[in-house]
């Protein structure tokens, strides 16, 4: 055992101290902290979204930032390509108080500079970048993976007015941002565009603002008004055009038919039609049209379909199809021309109101079989000589041969007569006919028989010159000279120094002596009108 | 030759001048005749003191190493590293002796250091004997290299003063640095609560086998 040495120094008693246990709140802090951390974290996680693009184009890890109204509020994290590589995979971090904003129909969209509706956007992004825009969503499901736009959407949230619906055939030179017109003043734009899915048609969405979305009624008519229409058909060659801008980028316009007097606004989401141009927009409604086919001997060349179905001038149809048909049966070819005919245009036996029922059918069918019967027949016609553009006219031709109709058949077949131009051909081919059987020997050896006594009549009549010349012209000479005489004396009398030359001097200024007095005594007259009563007064 | 322990023989041995004196009588609470220094046997609650600084650590190293210690902001956007991401970066870049030089000061050190405190704190409470040199030389070791593994914060801070090009470029010190400065702290404060003579209040039997 170790001494312990004896002059060791006693420690000094302190005073008593309580501290409480204070190292403790260390590891608590610490743990305070990474829970909230770990929650924080987990938040964090929460508002993390995935955003479909189809390219990354200006997106750039860490620098491209999410926006809404202009206010950041969100940056991508991370970029990469999808499983199949057939789009890009955004993932973006949202701020917290973006977190309203991660709901299902939420819109995400790139900004890049753009021009699209005669407007150019997104200047600022040449130098900032490109970023992602949001349209806020309104539905109350959170969602965390979205469809980004490839094109920006129109935000129309907020925005006093109504969005319509149109279903047109084609695009034309529409685009997103295309404006609206009513009256030629802009009243809307188009905010989006698909197509239906069957491909048959598009859908557009238009937006037209308030007052004016209260013009859109539901009979309104609207129509392409996209840059310039030019039309080449067989009433020659039309042009239309909207404004300056609807040249530039296209339009859409709309109007009620002046027909219509009482029009109710119509309400949002309403479908339209969307008219190819103006007129067909402002055409009636034609109702369901009849297919009636109709087989042409001539050819079809200039025959659109499209063209025209004129019955005296009242385009009552068009043409739907122009085809080639072989029939094995015949071993020869058909050239069906399908045409359609709007009975509400013709108004056939339907007048009284009836609705088109099976009987009334009956009648129409029973009606064309008397119109055909009474030589109702279609016949090609040019419409244009310059560009030969052909069309249908329905007429009734008296000289038109019979024909049995096959009533059952479907679509119906309307017989036919030659084309005018045809006719003419056929003349043409008469009158060659007919000259082919003038006699031209015959009328050779008869032109021969005519020339020589044609000889024999010059002979005679140059003896008769020849008498002419010896018997008639000293006659002549001996009259020319007997005038010449009298031309003299003639001469001699107008000389001016001839009697009767001066006579007629002297007596003109006689005349003219007579003259003035004649106008001393006017004047006198005008100034003193009394001197007639009472003689001339001495001045 | 056989080791004295101040303490074992019921004297008290100040922490600060080092002077050895006799406790007065029955009373806890004293203090050096000399410096008047409060006097314990051992470091009070050392072991507890510890762990609780410890677990401190443990837990901010986590965020340490997850949340960025930095932003950098400039004209083209804004940048946020964390540690790892820095050494990624160095490493891909090309500058791999960086990328060792930073692994190892700002991940490996912090965690070696926690791990081998732990250890020490681990074999006093469970009475280990053996090895009780080696592991008073561990404890050395650790706190010479403790001083090393701020490196990234000094990288950070002398950054963050130095780039401030307002709205061309800035560097700002970024959450995970502060949790980060706190673990290298809180590592600091738990090897300096720890008391080293505890490894032999146990290995005293066994010395004196030793010798």
């Amino acid at each position: 055992m170790t001494k312990i040495p004896d002059d060791l120094p006693q420690a000094l008693v302190a005073a008593k101290r309580r501290r409480p246990q204070l190292f403790w709140i260390i590891p608590a802090i610490a743990a305070l902290i990474g829970a909230w951390l770990a929650v924080d974290a987990i938040r964090d996680m929460n508002r993390t979204i995935t955003i479909r693009f189809q390219s990354a184009e200006g997106l750039e890890t860490g620098k491209t930032l999410i926006r809404f109204k202009d206010v950041t509020i969100g940056e991508v994290k991370a970029i990469a390509l999808a499983a199949d590589r057939s789009h890009v995979l955004v993932t973006a971090r949202l701020d917290k108080s973006a977190e309203p904003l991660m709901m299902q129909d939420t819109q995400f969209w790139v900004v890049r500079p753009r021009f699209s509706g005669g407007q150019l956007s997104g200047i600022g992004t040449l130098l900032s970048g490109a970023y992602i825009a949001v349209g806020a969503g309104k539905a109350n499901i959170r969602q965390r993976e979205f469809v980004g736009l490839e094109v920006a959407p129109i935000l129309t949230e907020g925005l006093p007015g109504r969005q319509f619906l149109l279903h047109a055939t084609d695009l034309g030179s529409l685009d997103v941002g295309s404006p609206v017109y009513f009256r030629q003043i802009k009243v809307g734009e188009v905010t989006a565009y698909d197509l239906n899915k069957s491909g048959m048609g598009l859908d557009l969405k238009i937006f037209v603002h308030a007052p004016y979305d209260r013009f859109v009624g539901s009979f309104s008519r609207f129509w392409n008004a996209s840059g310039v229409d030019i039309t080449l058909d067989a009433n020659g060659v039309r042009l239309q055009t909207q404004s300056l801008t609807s040249i530039l980028v296209g339009g859409i316009a709309f109007e009620t038919p002046p027909s219509v007097l009482i029009d109710n606004p119509a309400e949002a989401n309403h479908k339209f039609t969307l008219h190819r141009d103006h007129v067909t927009a402002l055409k009636t409604p034609d109702g369901e049209p009849e297919l009636f086919v109709l087989h042409f001997k001539e050819s079809l060349r200039g025959l659109a379909p499209g063209a025209p179905v004129d019955f005296r001038g009242i385009i009552v149809g068009e043409v739907k199809s122009v085809g080639v048909e072989y029939d094995p049966a015949r071993e020869w070819f058909d050239f069906p021309v399908q045409i359609m005919l709007y009975p509400e245009r013709i108004r056939l036996a339907l007048r009284d109101g009836k609705q088109p029922t099976d009987a009334a059918e009956r009648i129409k069918r029973g009606l064309l079989k008397a119109m055909i019967d009474r030589g109702f027949r279609a016949q090609l016609r040019t419409g244009n000589l310059l560009t030969g553009q052909l069309y249908i006219a329905l007429d009734f031709f008296k000289d038109a041969k019979k024909v049995s109709l096959n009533s059952k058949q479907q679509p119906m077949e309307l017989p036919t007569v030659p084309g005018n131009f045809e006719e003419l051909q056929v003349a043409l081919a008469t009158v060659i006919k007919n000259l082919s059987k003038v006699p031209f020997d015959q009328i050779a050896t008869d032109l021969q028989t005519v020339m020589k006594s044609l000889n024999v009549t010059l002979k005679s009549v140059d003896q008769l010159t020849q008498r002419l010349d010896k018997e008639t012209a000293p006659e002549i000479r001996t009259t020319l000279e007997s005038l010449r005489h009298t031309l003299t004396g003639v001469e001699r009398v107008l000389a001016s120094d001839s009697p009767l030359q001066s006579d007629v001097r002297e007596a003109m200024r006689e005349i003219s002596r007579a003259a003035v007095s004649l106008r001393s005594l006017a004047d006198t007259l005008d100034r003193q009108p009394e001197a007639l009563l009472s003689g001339k007064k001495e001045q | 030759m056989s080791y004295v322990a101040a303490a074992s023989l019921g004297l008290y041995a100040c922490h600060t001048c080092g002077l050895v004196s006799r406790p007065p009588g029955a009373e806890q609470h004293v203090c050096c005749p000399r410096c008047g220094t409060a006097l314990h046997p051992r470091k009070r609650d050392s072991i507890a003191r510890t762990w609780a600084l410890m677990i401190a650590a443990y837990i901010l190293l986590i965020p340490a190493n997850v949340l960025p210690i930095m932003e950098t902001g400039s004209l083209f956007g804004s940048q946020r590293d964390t540690i790892l991401s820095g050494v990624i970066y160095l490493w891909s870049s090309g500058s791999w002796p960086l990328a060792l030089l930073v692994f190892f000061a700002s991940i490996v050190v912090p965690l070696a250091k926690l791990a081998a405190l732990t250890y020490l704190v681990l074999t006093i409470q469970r009475h280990h004997a053996h090895r009780a040199r080696e592991r008073t030389r561990l404890y050395r070791l650790l706190k010479f290299v403790g001083r090393w593994s701020m490196l990234d914060i000094y990288v950070v801070t002398l950054l963050a003063a130095l780039v401030q090009l307002q709205s061309l470029a800035t560097i700002k010190a970024a959450p995970g640095a502060i949790a980060f400065g706190a673990v290298v702290v809180l590592t600091m404060f738990a090897s300096m609560t720890f008391d080293p003579r505890l490894i032999w209040d146990h290995a005293k039997e066994n010395h004196d086998q030793d010798s």
